[in-house]
């Protein structure tokens, strides 16, 4: 076989690699999802962040606006700090607020920024103030089971 | 009694030497691939005889795999309602675990035994001591070289492996059975992280062609140079690189994949 044609044949397999390879990043995995823009920081403190994690979604109305860079523990006041970077077109206003929520019924959590009506906006490195944490469910399991048996307590104690 | 305390003792002796023996043999493979690296044309034949060769049937087994995977995925899913996720699943299935793995044990089985053959051949027909002769080295001309196409045609075999498996999930998935074209890809693109599953499946698929690359070198070149040893020395190339391949895999998956 001659060796021109062999050499085309291991360019035409790396080729082939190559485009494998991109179709497997771009098509089937998130790499174009990343965001090349500019972002700006943003801090947001929650008493519980659940299942929140690193480059989870930062969406408003539902449109991802940007994503959870870094998530940390403030050793005084024992909450959980969110740092947000957000695409640098979106701006919200000062008293703007954050909750944690889940995509679907058992899906991955994701941030929600609610536009609050301040004229102001939130600045680089300033802190979301309103925040909401996550659900924890053994909390509202335990609230559930609390209200009933104090409706219970309350029935019995008329019945008497 | 004694005897067979000797018999024991002599042969863990023996199997620490061959150890050693092979653990050398590796350092010889990796102190000779840069100056195989500057005959660029042996490596260019050898990934020919090892990647290309081995396109058909790995493309095939991919398209297979892929088409067999969709069908099983999507019985499975249907019963929770879940099956728009069934492109997510066959993607993750692919690319995380049946791509570097089978395309590494076809791997063996076609490319290792092939380099097995060959080197047992060469041997036994004296071809290795003839380049000796000539003060050739034959690790820097004839086992580097192939060492080199080893590694790289498996990674490239391993992706494009996942990538025709994903677009035969597709054909049955979307084509076949209903599935909604839409929701395949774009859960897909949302949920499988292009450093986290793909690199890594990557990352394995390098370490499985070293594995097997460097077994069938070596049963090959410490193969007896009768046509009997050469079979055996096949049958073990599959077997150690087959096993190798599956333990290996465990490690890296428990590694890479733990929840942190």
């Amino acid at each position: 076989m001659g060796k021109k044609r062999i050499e085309i044949l291991v360019g035409l397999f790396v080729v082939l690699g190559a485009v494998g390879l991109v179709f497997l990043a771009l098509k089937a995995a998130n790499l174009a999802n990343f965001t090349v823009g500019d972002t700006y920081k943003v801090q947001a403190r929650f008493d519980n962040i659940g299942g929140l994690k690193v480059r989870a979604p930062v969406r408003s109305a539902g449109v991802t606006v940007g994503r959870v860079s870094k998530v940390a523990l403030d050793a005084k006041t024992y909450q959980g700090v969110v740092t947000l970077d957000i695409e640098h077109g979106f701006v919200f206003p000062k008293d703007s607020s954050a909750k944690i929520l889940t995509a679907g019924l058992l899906g991955d959590q994701y941030i929600g920024i609610e536009p609050g009506a301040d004229e102001k906006n939130l600045e680089p490195g300033a802190t979301i103030t309103q925040t909401q944490s996550a659900i924890v469910l053994e909390n509202l399991i335990g609230q559930f089971l609390f209200n009933k048996a104090a409706e219970n307590g309350s029935d019995t104690g008329v019945k008497k | 009694m004694t005897d067979a305390l000797s018999n024991l003792g002599a042969a863990t002796l023996r199997w620490l030497r061959s150890l050693g023996h092979a653990a050398f043999f590796f350092l010889d493979l990796l102190r000779f691939s840069p100056a195989a690296l500057r005959r660029f044309s042996l490596v260019v034949a050898q990934v020919h005889a090892i990647g290309n060769l081995s396109l058909v049937i790995i493309l095939a087994s991919g398209l297979a795999v892929g088409f067999v995977l969709a069908l099983q995925m999507y019985y499975a899913l249907v019963t929770y309602g879940a099956a728009e996720s069934l492109g997510l699943i066959v993607n993750l299935a692919l690319v995380r675990e049946l791509g570097p793995v089978v395309t590494g044990l076809l791997f063996a089985g076609r490319a290792g035994t092939s380099l097995t053959a060959e080197i047992g051949l060469m041997k036994a027909g004296e071809q290795i001591a003839a380049m000796e002769m000539m003060a050739i080295d034959p690790r820097s001309r004839v086992l580097a070289p192939r060492f080199l196409g080893g590694i790289v045609s498996m990674p490239i075999l391993a992706v494009l492996f996942s990538a025709i498996g994903i677009l035969g999930a597709y054909v049955v998935a979307v084509l076949m059975i209903g599935v909604d074209a839409g929701n395949f890809w774009s859960i897909m693109e949302a949920r499988v992280d292009v450093w986290r599953d793909v690199g890594n499946g990557i990352f394995k698929s390098v370490v499985f062609g070293v594995i097997c690359t460097f077994v069938a070198l070596y049963q090959g070149y410490e193969t007896e140079a009768t046509p009997e040893g050469v079979a055996y020395a096949t049958t073990r190339t599959v077997v150690i690189s087959s096993l190798g391949i599956l333990a290996m895999d465990f490690v890296l998956t428990a590694l890479m994949f733990s929840t942190p």
